[in-house]
């Protein structure tokens, strides 16, 4: 028994150590969050969070349920890809409540120049103009109806719906 | 103007599953769906970019990315001829406002959308200490800003440059390929906005997803492939001198 | 962040940088302890008598700047609050979460206990001659074990030397492992490269040991005692070896680079030569490298006066400092000025007061120095003073 007196003190500290080590211990079994680890190494309840989080653009489908015509329009001419919200902005809330909010009508005379401005960087087939040479400045409105845009004599301006 | 009865009845149909999962303000689940029946990737064709930075204002809105900060950009190229080692690139607040017309000039110029590249064996993942930055079921990215710290290693791990500190939440922000919309069966706001398909999401596993047969006959590339981050998204048509 | 001036062209999000001056001066202040550690073991493994009278300042240093090293880390997270989650939930892929463990290690089980052993004759017969509160901290060291026989010390003496045995490996892995959380980074062709653990730690023995070097000799004034020339001359020469192969591995890194020149060369080349010139070559090359291995290398071959060698160690050692502070300061910042598109580079506005600030950078710096005072008067290096008190 003599050398462990010796090194009791060494006992000591090792049981000092013991202690912390279950003080970790107990710690990660009290911090970490439940789900953690379930699918990963990860909070699985975090991808529950992000999937629930609110949409703020509602989708075509959505604006196509209420606005027919609209979309039976543009379904027909050039503009049959380009989705409702790329020019009228994030529409959900107004899909939510559509009698009280209600979405300000984009001005041609800004939104349309921002795909058509002719640029040297734009794919060579895609449709552009210089808008001062093509319309000395009038909005694109006057000749082009923005849901259908193709020129077409028997429309008026004014005749979207 | 009339709209035919079969036309209708597909309509009503889509719009009773869409009504169904969009409202806006309310979280809510999505019951009917499986993480592990879904592998997303996205498809960027650059023939088609137009640069209107509509996908970029989208994003901003559809996920209030702070002023500044972006999760989607895009990047103007101008290549002179021959010249593929020495582009000259902008990107004017992310190509939020779109770009300054530019004349014809010698050489080549194109756009090109950039995001989150989703990595399969994504770097910012394994560098990320705690676990706040994973790989979900469904192969998107997200990060938790609830357990992040906030110590930036995932920034500098991406080749990318696609993530960021939110300069409010002090954590990690990145794309997350609207993973609040691909759950409940729309679209992400890039590819909602973009005017001309230039974007399209894809999902990997499903057999009717409509960009498989483009995948499989056209020439794709993905960015920075010496990286061997299993990057998923696919560009179209993209030039040797992008970075 | 639109203030910050850009040429060419960097990715939107990569325009303000990530790691600040605090992230400079955490691998600055890891390097010494480790330096400082390397010295002590060189006494304790490789009998190097010389350097004794070096020991346990060298020790008590080492733990000074430890225990200051995670200050600025936490300093610069965005959620210091949730840092524990590293040690909860550690992601074993990332070299910053197992680092948490190899420091936790060093501290505990390497340093902690190493000096534990080393003083506790000294805490023993403290805990029975001092008053007041020093008496309770002296008590609580003891761990209610009082024996100072020769026999239980010879114990000491035996685990501390395997302890110091196990330390030298742990001290590579405490700087060796910064280097990596650097060099594993294939996104930035500055800091990957597999040389740059090696690069660190060879550094960091360098600073460490220019930093007892320039202690020693500090606290011998402030004591009015004289120098160990011999063990100042062994310190010097130990710091002029070790620096060889420092800067042969840092002009080996760029003489490959130079040589292979791969598509990262030229905007990394562009940078050195302008935005990194006074940092990089003048300060950390010139000033902080070729001149104190100069001056080292002099030293060896021509004979001086003990004063005039007193000085040109001294000068040494400051410059030594100086250029590997420099050196972090290259990797930490020259690694987030230039773009990942190797097409443009940003600029570093250091802020000054804030809370990772070049003023939060000075104090972080001088605070190990004041712990460093407290623990030499509570474990007092050199036996005669402890005797005295």
């Amino acid at each position: 028994m003599k050398p462990l007196k010796d090194a009791e003190h060494l006992v000591r500290i090792a049981a000092v150590f013991l202690a912390g080590v279950l003080l970790f211990l107990g710690a990660r079994a009290l911090f970490v969050p439940k789900s953690f680890g379930q699918y990963g190494h990860y909070r699985a309840d975090a991808v529950t969070e992000i999937a629930a989080l609110p949409v703020v653009h509602a989708g075509h489908d959505t604006c196509e349920m209420c606005h027919v015509d609209v979309a039976e329009l543009k379904h027909k001419g050039k503009h049959a890809g380009v989705n409702c919200e790329a020019c009228h902005g994030p529409q959900a809330r107004h899909a939510d409540d559509p009698s009280s909010i209600k979405p300000a009508l984009p001005d041609t005379a800004v939104l349309c120049a921002r795909c058509h401005e002719e640029s040297a960087a734009k794919p060579k087939a895609f449709p552009q103009v210089v808008t001062a040479e093509h319309s000395g400045g009038l909005p694109c409105k006057t000749c082009h109806t923005p849901h259908n845009p193709s020129i077409d004599s028997s429309l008026k301006p004014g005749d979207e719906k | 103007m009339t709209v035919s009865r079969r036309h209708f009845i597909s309509l009503t149909g889509a719009a009773v599953v869409a009504w169904d999962y969009v409202l806006a303000g309310a979280p809510e689940s999505s019951p009917n769906y499986q993480a592990t029946d879904h592998w997303w990737a996205m498809l960027i064709d650059i023939t088609k970019c137009i640069g209107c930075g509509n996908c970029v204002r989208a994003c901003a809105e559809e996920n209030h990315v702070p002023e500044g900060f972006f999760r989607t950009w895009i990047e103007r190229y101008h290549v002179d001829d021959f010249h593929l080692e020495d582009p000259r690139v902008d990107s004017p607040n992310g190509g939020k406002d779109g770009f300054p017309p530019i004349p014809t000039s010698a050489g080549k110029d194109f756009f090109v959308p950039k995001l989150c590249n989703q990595c399969a064996d994504s770097p910012c993942v394994q560098v990320c200490p705690v676990g706040a930055t994973f790989v979900t079921r469904d192969g998107v990215v997200l990060v938790d800003e609830k357990y992040c710290l906030g110590c930036r290693y995932c920034v500098q791990a991406c080749p990318y440059g696609c993530r960021f500190i939110d300069p409010e939440r002090k954590t990690a922000q990145k794309c997350t390929l609207c993973y609040h919309r691909i759950t409940k069966g729309l679209t992400t706001a890039c590819c909602e906005a973009c005017p001309t398909a230039a974007r399209q999401l894809a999902d990997l596993k499903n057999p009717k997803d409509p960009i498989h047969e483009f995948l499989k006959t056209h020439s794709v590339q993905v960015l920075k492939p010496q990286m061997a981050t299993g990057a998923k998204v696919f560009y179209n048509g993209l030039d040797g001198s992008v970075r | 962040m639109n203030l910050i001036p850009v040429q060419g062209f960097m990715y939107p999000n990569e325009v303000e940088l990530q790691w600040s001056v605090l992230i400079v001066l955490y691998p600055f202040l890891t390097g010494l302890v480790a330096g400082a550690f390397i010295l002590a073991s060189l006494e304790r493994v490789f009998r190097v008598d010389e350097v004794k009278p070096t020991y346990r300042l060298a020790l008590l240093t080492a733990l000074a700047f430890l225990l200051v090293a995670p200050l600025p880390l936490q300093l610069h997270l965005g959620h210091p609050e949730r840092s524990l989650e590293m040690y909860l939930t550690p992601h074993r892929s990332s070299a910053m979460a197992m680092f948490g463990f190899v420091y936790l290690w060093y501290l505990m089980a390497v340093l902690v206990l190493e000096i534990w052993l080393d003083y506790r004759r000294e805490i023993v017969l403290l805990s029975k001659s001092t008053l007041g509160l020093k008496r309770w901290f002296y008590r609580a060291l003891t761990v209610g074990s009082d024996n100072i026989s020769p026999r239980a010390l010879a114990i000491d003496e035996r685990v501390g030397w395997i302890i110091t045995v196990i330390g030298i490996p742990s001290a590579f892995l405490l700087h060796g492992y910064v280097g990596f959380i650097f060099g594993s980074v294939k996104a930035n062709p500055w800091w990957s490269t597999p040389l740059m653990p090696v690069v660190f730690l060879f550094s960091a023995m360098v600073s460490g040991i220019a930093a007892v070097m320039l202690l020693y000799m500090v606290v011998c004034r402030l004591r009015k005692t004289v120098i160990d020339m011999r063990c100042l001359d062994t310190v010097a020469k130990y710091l002029f070896y070790t620096f060889i192969i420092d800067f042969s591995l840092e002009m080996l890194d760029l003489v490959h680079r130079i040589y292979e020149a791969d598509e990262s060369f030229r905007s990394l080349d562009f940078m050195v030569h302008t935005r990194l010139w006074v940092s990089h070559v003048v300060i950390q090359i010139l000033l902080g490298t070729v001149t104190p291995i100069a001056i080292l290398a002099i030293t060896q071959i021509v004979r001086f006066t003990d004063i005039a060698r007193k000085r040109l160690y001294a000068t040494a050692g400051a410059l030594t400092l100086i250029g590997i502070f420099a050196m972090r300061w290259n990797v930490v910042i020259g690694g987030q000025i230039f773009s990942k598109s190797l097409l443009g580079y940003t600029t570093y506005n250091m802020a000054l007061a804030s809370r990772e600030g070049l003023l939060t950078a000075i104090a972080l710096t001088l605070l190990p120095l004041g712990i460093l005072w407290m623990l030499v008067k509570l474990f007092p290096p050199w036996p005669e003073r402890a005797l005295r008190s």
